[in-house]
């Protein structure tokens, strides 16, 4: 990476606003980053965080699209001038690649910037290097596990030799591994090209080591804090905690469950379990899992493994291969006892289902309409229906948005909504798939509580997951799924 | 994973793989707009023996080749049919029931359209059973000159096509779970239609700022790492192609089947 010079970034007085929105999104923002710095960009969601790199990226667009004030510059110049000197790996490790193929991927970049064909082979073998990603060049993009997909992505990046990274929560939607080799690989890229470097995350225990400098726009505008981590932290640690940020040593105030115990009685269980996400490529098979009644069972296991197809799979949604499901007797269907034979409405009462994407499963213009769904499906008369949903708008902390529409939410209210609809209904068993993921603390903390709530009350909780605090939080029973050699 | 088995097949270089997509384009016009000249059995049966004799030349294998070409064998005599039922009577009456007439004619006509359709969809299975979508974008661009930021965004886009169908599958599974399942399947089509589109606008947004913040659309002229250029082999192809067409329309004339499709 030879001819890659970190950048010098400066802020004066910047902000943009979106085109049809009141408010600014960033405003008033002031600091000056000098070339080599690392900087941790902190702020609650909604402070701007994910615009601010937009901004830098040169990617905001023009006059159409929003109102900027102030100025941000890169080494002097716009940043829409300067293509290609400014980096931008983004959260979702799908919407960051472009084309089919590996090396196409990374040359892509190259390209775009005029690049001579003839030098393009040597940027990319070199940028794979850099991110430590040995693949061959034309392995299919996505057949890339989520680590490896943002490790291209970032590859991507390099090969265009930037003098700033920015970094918009690239370990969000990751599983430990894929995180730890996307922090590993960022590490070895900042040190090698001494770029200047920008990274967006709520999660900093995984990043501050590597940081030194922490920057905390405030919601209203402006900046809440600007120094060194340790600085930072120790002045404004509670108050970016109750932001939602994991600051480093905040302690969870939530109580840790017990293990199940082993007398428990199941609510769902399955001998010689094989399971296919479609029908004939079978991903586990011989699998041997019980659901204990009115306790958490949590699914964990490596990417890919099946996890989710397990969870569908015992949530009746998704016929088994071969074995079978079998719910408890007080739980039998007209159909029988097996979950995937019961109808739509049978389920609703009985198993509840909270997808990973909660925008998949909502169906309605409002929230007050979107939570009434399972009750109407249930025959349940006006004033019942609308007892339930008021009681969990109230409990959810979602009153004041009961007229909104869902897809308008924010990632943490969306997925509130999603448990929300599934507990209208009251179901014995309520399985989610991966319910933490890309959430804040403040997100994260309301929902564990949420599920520590509905196990009191005797619910039994599937959850597909890799986060080590829902683990530890939800304790009951443990599913550990092993990589199949 | 299938995926690696791809891989490996392509590997194994066939002849066609050598010829330009764009070629391919012309050649797939070639072999077919000529037999819209003329509805007979004997050009027709031609023009699909004879390009199934190309066959080693694509590197795809028959079995490959029989499944892909399954759909139209199917949907071939429903085409015929019409012929069959409504062509203009003529020759020997077989049968007739109100304005449907089998008739020696009808029945030629029926099949030569049957097989008409299959020797038009054969030159398409053949020549693009393993054309890699980049390729021919690359010539697309490079080749016929097509505007860059159109062929590479369609390019792009394309690949969300997979994204989209895990969405629909969950989406599908997400109403069984909220009890909506039973009934209303046109209502919750409709409705998982319209979220479709939601994250089309959606995911399609992110694509656009992934690609500008690589500098897609920069005003700087792009350079291509996988150049894409026409050999004498392209030139080959055609030749071949339009003899296979001449063989083809000569054996309906000498034979005398020759129909013009105006007359």
């Amino acid at each position: 990476m030879t001819d890659a010079t970190p950048a010098r970034v400066q802020a004066a007085g910047w902000g943009w606003r979106y085109a049809g929105r009141k408010r600014p999104a960033v405003s008033d923002v002031s600091f000056a980053i000098e070339p080599g710095e690392r900087v941790l960009l902190l702020g609650a969601s909604g402070a701007g965080k994910s615009t601010m790199l937009a901004g830098l990226a040169g990617v905001l667009g023009d006059a159409d699209e929003g109102e900027r004030t102030g100025s941000l510059l890169i080494d002097g110049a716009a940043p829409e001038s300067r293509r290609g000197q400014a980096g931008l790996v983004m959260q979702d490790p799908d919407a960051g690649i472009v084309l089919s193929k590996v090396g196409d991927d990374v040359a892509f970049g190259c390209e775009n910037l005029g690049i001579p064909a003839s030098d393009i082979p040597a940027r990319v073998a070199e940028a794979l290097e850099a991110v430590g990603l040995e693949v061959p060049l034309r392995r299919p993009t996505e057949a890339l596990s989520g680590g490896q997909k943002q490790r291209l992505v970032l590859a991507g990046v390099l090969a265009m030799r930037p003098g700033l990274l920015l970094l918009d929560e690239p370990t969000a939607n990751l599983d430990p591994e894929g995180v730890a080799e996307v922090r590993a690989s960022v590490e070895r890229v900042v040190d090698a090209t001494g770029a200047t470097l920008i990274v967006v995350e709520h999660r900093t225990p995984v990043w501050v080591g590597l940081m030194t400098r922490v920057i905390v726009l405030a919601a209203d505008g402006g900046l809440l804090a600007d120094g060194s981590p340790a600085q930072v932290f120790a002045e404004h640690g509670p108050a970016l905690a109750d932001a939602g940020v994991w600051v480093p040593d905040q302690p969870l105030e939530l109580p840790v469950l017990p293990a199940a115990p082993d007398a428990a009685e199941s609510v769902l269980s399955a001998t010689g379990l094989a399971i296919a996400r479609t029908s004939r490529t079978v991903v586990r098979s011989g699998l041997d899992v019980r659901v204990p009644r009115g306790n958490a069972t949590v699914i964990t296991g490596p990417n890919g493994v099946g996890k989710s197809t397990l969870a569908l799979t015992l949530a009746g949604l998704i016929p088994e291969q071969d074995g079978e499901v079998v719910a408890a007797s007080p739980l039998a269907g007209r159909g029988g006892r097996r979950p995937f034979r019961w109808t739509s409405r049978e389920l609703l009462t009985r198993i509840g289902t909270v997808f990973q994407e909660p925008e998949h499963q909502f169906l309605t213009q409002t929230l007050h309409d979107e939570l009434s769904v399972g009750p109407k499906a249930l025959g349940w008369d006006a004033a019942r229906t609308a007892s339930v949903v008021d009681a969990l708008l109230e409990r959810l902390h979602l009153s004041d948005l009961a007229l909104a529409n869902p897809f308008t939410l924010s990632g943490g209210q969306k997925r509130r909504l999603s448990v929300a609809t599934v507990l209208a209904a009251s179901p014995e068993v309520i399985v989610l798939d991966e319910p933490t993921f890309g959430q804040d603390r403040r997100g994260w903390i309301e929902l564990v509580a949420l599920l520590q709530e509905e196990i009191a009350s005797g619910t039994s909780v599937v959850a597909v997951t890799h986060d080590a605090g829902v683990i530890r939080h939800l304790g009951g029973h443990r599913i550990v799924l092993e990589q199949a050699s | 994973m299938s995926t690696g088995v791809e891989i490996e097949e392509k590997v194994r270089g066939a002849w066609l793989d050598g010829v330009n997509p764009v070629t391919k384009l012309v050649l797939a016009l070639l072999l077919s707009v000529p037999l819209f000249a003329s509805i007979d059995v004997v050009s027709g049966l031609v023009a699909i023996g004879l390009q199934l004799l190309c066959l080693p030349l694509t590197g795809l294998r028959w079995g490959t080749v029989l499944k892909r070409l399954l759909p139209l064998v199917i949907f071939a005599p429903v085409a015929g049919l019409s012929m069959l039922l409504y062509a203009e009577p003529a020759g020997r009456i077989y049968w007739s029931f109100g304005f449907a007439t089998i008739s020696e004619d009808s029945v030629s006509l029926a099949i030569a359209v049957s097989l008409r359709v299959l020797a038009l969809g054969l030159p398409t299975i053949l020549l693009f059973g393993r054309t890699d979508p980049t390729e021919l974008a690359d010539a697309l661009a490079q080749v016929a000159k097509l505007p860059s930021r159109f062929v590479l965004g369609v390019l792009a886009g394309t690949r969300m096509l997979g994204l989209f169908l895990d969405d629909w599958r969950t989406m599908g599974l997400a109403r069984r779970a909220r009890g909506v399942g039973d009934r209303g399947a046109l209502r919750r089509f409709f409705s998982m239609a319209f979220v479709l589109l939601v994250f089309a606008v959606r995911r399609g947004t992110k694509l656009a700022m992934a690609m500008e913040a690589r500098g897609f659309g920069s005003g700087i002229q792009r350079t291509w790492s996988r150049p894409s250029q026409l050999h004498a082999r392209d030139g080959v192809a055609l030749l071949g192609g339009a003899v296979i067409m001449a063989l083809a329309l000569a054996a309906a004339v000498a034979l005398g089947t020759f129909r013009f499709v105006w007359s």
